[in-house]
Formats: structure tokens, sequence, C-alpha cells
């Protein structure tokens, strides 16, 4: 049974069959975020008033750096989920709708990046 | 598409706040905000590895009043959707939804965030 307006079809909207993988990441991520951001607050607490070289120290040991890593990926991952939900909900142009959600993917990227690669800079030279 | 005249049914501004839907476009609010929070995270990483000029120029922002307001804003955000996420979570797995639970629940989940947030700074204070 065909339940799709023949304009809908031709236009080819309708679900894009990935909102599972949506939600399944945004939890995901969101435990994730929850675990390491734990970890960041207490370390963030113990590093309340060092200097430059005790905090590269920091960043350097693998295991810092290691869940750095994990935390950049994971809180950008659930960043970029979210955004793309707001942006889903509120921008109703179609033409901006379509900008917006590819600026929020391609800069959560890059930001990402950027950080790993400024955590993996730090890690090595230390 | 032709606009039609039609009764529209009622929208946010008809009805009376109460706690749990102010809590839920706080979460989205919050998240927003966030997404701030994790562009200065970025920069501080930027910055330590840039060196230690480049350091001291982050953590002189840091140290402003500007920089310490939104750090505690941060935290604030920071810990109220780490606890209404977990609230989230509760209600994928079914449970909580019945009116007072979940009242109570937002109760608990301000009462944390409020909590916490304090008590972050509180050690950030005396440890720096």
């Amino acid at each position: 049974m065909q339940l799709r307006t023949p304009i809908s079809h031709i236009k080819g909207l309708g679900s894009a069959k990935d909102g599972l993988g949506h939600w399944t990441m945004q939890r995901l991520t969101g435990i994730g975020n929850a675990v390491l951001i734990v970890w960041f607050l207490i370390s963030a607490m113990t590093l309340a008033g060092a200097d430059y070289q005790e905090t590269a120290s920091w960043l350097a040991s693998p295991v810092t750096a290691g869940l750095m890593l994990l935390l950049i990926a994971s809180a950008f991952y659930h960043v970029k989920l979210g955004l793309q939900v707001v942006i889903e909900d509120y921008v109703h142009h179609h033409g901006l709708k379509i900008a917006a959600l590819t600026a929020v993917t391609l800069v959560t990227l890059g930001l990402g990046v950027i950080s790993a690669v400024a955590v993996l800079k730090t890690s090595f030279a230390g | 598409m032709a606009k039609v005249d039609r009764p529209l049914s009622p929208h946010l501004q008809i009805y009376r706040w109460y706690l749990t839907m102010a809590l839920s476009i706080a979460h989205r609010a919050s998240g927003i905000a966030l997404s701030f929070g994790l562009l200065f995270l970025t920069w501080w990483l930027v910055a330590l590895a840039g060196g230690e000029e480049s350091f001291a120029r982050v953590e002189w922002w840091k140290d402003s009043f500007l920089g310490v307001l939104f750090l505690f804003g941060m935290t604030l955000a920071l810990t109220y959707h780490l606890g209404n996420g977990i609230r989230h979570l509760i209600w994928d797995m079914g449970y909580g939804f019945e009116p007072e639970v979940a009242k109570m629940s937002g109760q608990v989940v301000l009462a944390f965030a409020g909590a916490a947030t304090v008590l972050i700074w509180l050690v950030i204070l005396i440890a720096g």
C-alpha cells in the first residue's frame, strides 16, 4: 500500500530511515560524556592554580591524553546530534536548514579534529 | 501552500508555566550553551599546545571577570545537563513518568546542579 502522496514520492521526502541511529548515538555519547565529564571536572579542580608546565605534563600522560581524546570525540558528536535536532525543529526554510546542518556537521568535525591534534601535540612534546 | 484561517491548537503562551516544562526547555538551552563551552575547551587545548605564551593568554582570560562568569555559567549548564540527561536516560528505560515523580526528579536535578556547581567553585577558589 502506498501511503505517501505522489508529490512527496516525487520529491523524495519522508523518513531517511536513520532516526534510530541518531537516537542511539545521542544516548551512547551522552553516557560517554557523563562518565568522562566527571573525570574532567575532578581534573579541573585538581588543576586549579596549576602553571603551564604542570598542566602540560598532566596532559602528557597517555591515560589523560586518551581520556581527553575520548571526551573530545564523544562531546563533539553529542553536540552535533543535539544542534542538528534544534535546527530541524526551528529552521523551516529548506535552503537555510540544509546550510545550517552542513555548517554544524563540518564545524563540529573540524573543531574536534583541531582539539584532538592539540592534545596529541602536547602529549608527544611532554 | 495557501494560508487557511483555521483555529490553532493552544501554543506556549496559553499555558501556565510549570516546572517540568521549564526544565525541558532548560535542557535544550543548556545544551546549546555547552556547545560554546566546547569552543572554549578547543581554545584552551590549542593554547596549551602552542606553548607558554599562548597558554598565558587563555589563562588570563579565564581568570578575568568575564572568563569566571562564563565558566561559572558553563559549570551550572554542565551539571544541570548532566543531571537532567541522566533523568532522560531513566525515562528512556520507562521509569518516572508519573507527574509527581517527574516533578520530584526535576527538583532533585536542580538541587544537584546547584550543589555541584557551588562545590566545584569552592574547591577551585580555595585551590586556585
